[in-house]
């Protein structure tokens, strides 16, 4: 949980949502941010009705015997937007997108693509997906590998262009089997892109590189996405979604937890994180205006608050000898973990 | 960012080239499926040197006995011959079905537009491909070592005969490769293969094989495969060449079923 994705808090200065369009560099959210993202989020429904669904699971249950992978959910994929499915493992990303596909059929519901059912040969050539897979066959080369998958869409791109852009030229002739971690995990984009796809499915794409090759990854995904195409992105990893999408929907245990822009899954969580290192005890900490939430980090208290000025207005009073006080934004990763914190509560005590 | 697919003016409209083609698709993908286990010595070699060493060295112990009426070196052109496509087959299917489907492979293949049935006719066509080159070691082998001669026609009849089991053996291997993962599958197969092989006479002519063999082989598809090579070249029948075919095409239909039952079973394997 402690991962890396942790590590760009604090670096969180980017300028507040103003628009979706410029809304996708994650930005800690500044009280007027967050109003201004609530107010966004809640004016969406009328400006996304005129953009076009391409994919969608309405009412969808997944059952694998005892198992329920996905409950009731509802999901559209509008033309154009960058959409990030977040969850842990397990939460059911996987079976939503492989519905999607068409790799499996719901036990309840619908899954269309494109209007269609996703086995249809029409959708399909207007899909490109990087799946988590182990590898693809290691005696054929790059261009092989390329070619091999053009030959199945009506307008693919040109097999070079596709390996210039994914940065493969210099192995192009190398069997699978000898390409570094890096490069087989670029084929695996290229031979999404060969098709020239109005949709792309990347499930968790990221998984297993490291932090520059992750960089670089979401780089070339930019570069895909300036051609106005769109993308369904399932991560775990937070800063992911984050740095890519345009709207995020968590999911846990199967169910849609919370639907919005990151911004306002930000805004819909408590505005701020008060680290400081203070004499009070946790009653009185707990009872100081907007704080919602404590925890005790080695000597310091940590207080997740709604309202930040007055906590630590408050605090400030009751505590002179308080020292390295830290005011910081809240992430992604703390939205998540209280929406997923609630659900789990709330699910015990039912 | 969020300009409008207008401003992919690059992207011809899709009904521009018509290009896609199932003829030409199974072609490519035929070939790159040559290519990717021709470039794989465990497989190329295990099909096409095995049955030519075997050939050899069984050839050079029995060539000059007798069985069903003609010269065991000429017997052998069409046993081991019948061993190297059936493996041929068994392999690609049983091995690439696993491995492709352990490594996910087939999930990408699945969303892609391919057509379904390209993904089986082009190993259809690799094992028939290869199924040509190990027949054409092994007569060669015969010919050259054993003296061994064919009439052209015969020796066609032969090759058609062979390739027809092909179908069949396919079949078992797609059992197989849905069954087993990807480090299980080729020791399944080898399970399988080697001792229907022996006990069919593939190895040795069935009829120095002991009685208790004899009877077993009756219920492997294996025999009577054989059995319509042998008859191909004119051995003398051990049953009516109908009864073979009735046999093989029931396995066909049996290894068939079975191999679509196990593919719907993998379906809600991978989630999460």
């Amino acid at each position: 949980m402690t991962n890396h994705v942790l590590e760009r808090r604090g670096s969180d200065a980017a300028p507040p949502p103003t628009t979706k369009d410029a809304s996708r560099p994650s930005a800690a959210p500044t009280a007027q941010a967050a109003t201004q993202a609530a107010t966004q989020a809640a004016a969406q429904p009328t400006t996304q009705a005129a953009t076009p669904v391409v994919a969608e699971l309405s009412g969808v249950t997944k059952r694998f015997g005892d198992v329920t992978a996905l409950d009731d959910v509802d999901l559209q994929v509008r033309s154009g937007e960058v959409l990030a499915i977040l969850g842990p493992n397990g939460s059911g990303k996987t079976t939503a997108v492989s519905l999607l596909l068409g790799l499996m059929r719901p036990t309840t519901g619908t899954a269309t693509l494109f209007g269609s059912h996703p086995t249809d040969m029409a959708a399909k050539v207007r899909v490109g997906a990087v799946l988590q897979i182990s590898g693809v066959p290691a005696t054929l080369t790059v261009r092989e590998h390329l070619a091999s998958f053009s030959v199945y869409y009506p307008n693919p791109l040109p097999v070079d262009e596709v390996i210039a852009m994914t940065s493969l030229t210099e192995v192009a002739n190398r069997q699978y089997g000898k390409l570094s971690g890096g490069q087989k995990q670029r084929l695996h984009f290229a031979i999404a892109m060969i098709g020239n796809p109005d949709l792309l499915f990347l499930d968790e794409p990221t998984t297993g590189l490291d932090v520059e090759s992750r960089r670089s990854f979401w780089l070339q995904v930019r570069q895909f996405l300036a051609g106005g195409r769109t993308v369904v992105l399932t991560t775990h990893y937070l800063e992911e979604a984050d740095a890519l999408a345009d709207r995020i929907v968590l999911l846990d245990h199967g169910r849609v937890l919370a639907e919005g822009t990151p911004a306002s899954i930000k805004a819909r969580t408590a505005g701020r994180r008060i680290r400081a290192v203070t004499r009070l005890d946790d009653a009185t900490l707990k009872a100081l205006p907007g704080v919602v939430r404590l925890e005790r980090i080695g000597a310091a208290a940590e207080l997740l608050s709604t309202a930040a000025e007055d906590t630590v207005r408050s605090l400030l009073i009751r505590d002179e000898n308080l020292s390295d006080l830290e005011v910081t934004g809240v992430g992604l990763e703390d939205a998540f973990l209280s929406y997923t914190r609630n659900n789990h509560t709330n699910g015990a005590s039912a | 960012m969020m300009t409008s697919t207008a401003t992919r003016a690059t992207r011809p409209p899709a009904t521009a080239k018509p290009r896609r083609n199932l003829a030409r698709i199974i072609a490519i993908e035929t070939k790159f499926e040559f290519l990717k286990l021709f470039r794989l010595p465990i497989y190329s070699v295990a099909v096409l040197a095995f049955p030519l060493m075997f050939y050899l060295v069984f050839g050079s112990l029995y060539g000059g006995f007798e069985a069903q009426g003609m010269s065991t070196a000429k017997y052998m052109v069409a046993t081991f011959g019948a061993a190297g496509v059936l493996s041929a087959a068994m392999f690609a299917f049983g091995v690439g079905v696993a491995s492709e489907r352990g490594q996910g492979w087939m999930r990408l293949k699945r969303v892609s537009p391919m057509p379904p049935l390209a993904y089986f006719a082009s190993k259809i066509g690799m094992s028939l491909l290869f199924g040509v080159l190990v027949v054409v070691i092994v007569t060669l082998a015969g010919v050259i070592t054993q003296g061994v001669r064919f009439e052209f026609l015969e020796w066609l009849r032969l090759l058609g005969t062979l390739l027809l089991g092909v179908f069949p053996f396919a079949a078992l291997g797609l059992l197989i490769g849905f069954l087993f993962g990807p480090n299980s599958a080729p020791m399944v197969l080898n399970l399988v293969y080697m001792p229907m092989a022996f006990a069919s006479g593939l190895w040795m002519p069935i009829t120095i094989l002991p009685q208790s063999i004899q009877n077993i082989a009756q219920y492997l598809p294996t025999y009577h495969y054989a059995q319509l090579a042998l008859g191909a070249i004119g051995a003398q029948p051990l049953a009516s060449p109908a009864t073979h075919y009735l046999v093989l095409a029931g396995f066909t239909v049996v290894f068939l079923s079975l191999a679509v039952w196990a593919y719907w079973r993998d379906e809600g394997k991978t989630y999460g």
